[in-house]
């Protein structure tokens, strides 16, 4: 125990710890290590046979180039509203800071819904592009339009701070050396922005790869076109194929894991270079 | 009307502010986005919701179906929400006030629920406890049922809201280190004691914040819920999956009428978490979320 824990004069550290412990095990470490044990039933053919099928691959493909079309729009106009937010003032500027968060707080069934209403083809958005012929609402536009909100706070609240942080002197320093406005952003600004900017990207990113409840709604779930891999997990309990399921669970949760590392590293990045 | 920065020399451009064409154009960019993405949806659901009059709306939402949605929303809210709370309290006390190894694979593990799609944490639990589970045959062999129930709802609500508390209070707990508390104990404070006079009145806004996220994400999940609930009308069914229901009955007044009572919800919500910033600003603590921690 002595090279374990350092030694404190507080007490209840193995009460708090081993109740984490408890806690942890019973209701994330056990339940998650079940995708593990049910796609080992599987063996290694047959997970890869469910993993790599047309259908998985499809599936697949839709959300991460939605996820990724959605994170891309969310970091460039996440950057221009954390710049607006953090660097002007105009009435209302508290209301609209305190909107971004709504999609953290707005319940993803009810952004589904709204969405998939207002980018129908008769909708209040949808009917301008329907005038051009654009589809929105039930094709993979749809699932973009969903991601994007589901993605908007990330950018945002990510970049903020470090902007925020950002020293007026540096950027004095390099204007009375001759830069101009667009220099000082782009070499100055920029650069110790561009880690939490990245950051916001991989959450915003990795947050829609998972999402399920406001895009079924608006994505019109066509196989092949237009659904995403957790609805075709969904289509797979419901025809009782709990191994396929699984399968292709484990590959998302996978994944996730790959991107959550990813996050934990740009993260270090970033500290790192916010302290020097 | 709007107060753009003014440049530190009149008549002059500088290079550390924009002029006046591209701050307007900047603000008029970053607030359509936000009305496109954010301010019309908004509106768009109390639009849908009373669009035909109040007493639709009412009728919706006097529907015995809605009350039960309603009903089993608030129970696994209340069951999930002091779960989390204690287990947030509890981690955070060990990885705040200890050193140890271990910790930052610990501080990991919390995030998980997080990083998991929905979907796959409602199918975790149905591996576990479903019909065809590890624990199914015992289950059904004493009767119980939790999967396609109620308590299977509440489980996937506690594994979804997991991280909330924790994740606040840890960074919060961090930054504030542990010398009130070696102080109280040794002046001869008890640890009980130590924690509800000294630790608790800390990080009470920290908690507080913790709570109205958890809560939020408890009332309004759906994808987890959606695949341990079974879609039993008036009783395995939440708010979330009762909208969905009647939006696929095409019933739309009711199911925005419904939804509306999330999106107050939500409102409610950035409400409360914008005033515990505010208060916590100007006690001059620490924002509880760390910002980019």
């Amino acid at each position: 125990m002595a090279s374990f824990k350092a030694h404190s004069v507080l007490p209840g550290f193995n009460l708090a710890l081993g109740f984490t412990l408890l806690y942890l095990s019973l209701l994330v470490l056990i339940p998650l290590s079940s995708l593990f044990f049910k796609t080992a039933t599987l063996g290694w053919d047959g997970f890869w046979e469910v993993a790599t099928g047309d259908r998985v691959l499809a599936s697949l493909r839709v959300t991460f180039v939605a996820s990724f079309a959605a994170a891309v729009l969310n970091a460039i106009f996440g950057l221009v509203v954390a710049w607006v937010l953090v660097r002007y003032t105009f009435p209302g500027k508290r209301l609209v800071d305190a909107l971004v968060d709504l999609p953290f707080a707005l319940p993803t069934a009810v952004a589904g819904i709204t969405l998939a209403m207002l980018y129908a083809p008769n909708g209040w958005i949808g009917h301008y592009f329907a005038e051009h012929d654009i589809k929105i609402a039930y094709t993979p536009l749809g699932i973009v339009v969903a991601l994007t909100f589901i993605g908007l706070p990330f950018v945002v609240r990510t970049v903020q701070p470090v902007l925020a942080d950002v020293e007026a002197e540096i950027e004095e320093a390099a204007a009375s050396l001759g830069a101009n406005r667009w220099d000082v952003f782009r070499r100055v600004i920029f650069p110790s922005i561009y880690p939490a900017l990245l950051t916001g990207f991989a959450l915003a990113f990795a947050r829609s790869i998972g999402e399920y409840g406001s895009v079924i709604f608006i994505a019109g779930n066509m196989p092949f076109i237009s659904e995403i891999a957790p609805l075709l997990i969904v289509a797979k309990l419901e025809q009782y194929d709990y191994a396929g399921a699984t399968a292709i669970a484990l590959v998302m949760l996978l994944i996730s894991f790959a991107l959550l590392l990813a996050i934990n590293g740009l993260q270090w990045w970033s500290n790192r270079r916010e302290i020097r | 009307m709007m107060s753009l920065p003014q440049p530190l020399i009149n008549n002059r451009k500088i290079a550390t502010h924009e002029s006046k064409a591209v701050t307007l154009l900047l603000i008029t960019v970053a607030l359509s986005y936000l009305l496109l993405f954010l301010g019309i949806p908004l509106f768009a659901v109390f639009y849908e919701a009373l669009g035909k009059g109040w007493a639709l709306y009412w009728t919706a939402l006097q529907d015995p179906d809605a009350w039960s949605a309603i009903e089993l929303t608030l129970i696994a809210a209340a069951i999930a929400v002091p779960a989390n709370l204690v287990f947030g309290v509890a981690t955070a006390w060990a990885i705040a006030k200890f050193e140890f190894r271990g910790k930052s694979v610990l501080i990991t593990l919390i995030d998980l629920p997080f990083a998991v799609s929905p979907v796959v944490s409602g199918l975790i639990y149905v591996l576990l406890f479903g019909a065809q589970g590890w624990f199914g045959p015992w289950l059904q062999e004493h009767d119980i049922k939790l999967i396609f129930a109620v308590p299977g709802i509440v489980l996937v609500t506690v594994f979804v809201t997991f991280p909330f508390i924790a994740r606040e209070l840890i960074p919060l707990m961090q930054a504030q280190g542990k010398d009130e508390e070696e102080a109280a104990v040794s002046l001869g404070a008890s640890g009980w004691q130590t924690f509800w006079r000294v630790t608790v009145p800390n990080i009470k806004w920290g908690l507080l914040y913790g709570v109205i996220l958890c809560n939020a994400r408890a009332m309004g999940e759906f994808g987890a819920v959606s695949v341990v609930s079974g879609h039993i009308r008036g009783m395995t069914n939440t708010i979330p999956l009762h909208v969905e229901i009647l939006y696929n009955e095409y019933n739309f007044v009711a199911a925005f009428s419904v939804a509306s009572l999330l999106a107050l919800l939500a409102l409610v919500t950035l409400l409360a978490k914008s005033i515990v910033e505010i208060k916590v600003k100007r006690n001059g603590n620490r924002l509880p979320h760390g910002e980019t921690e």
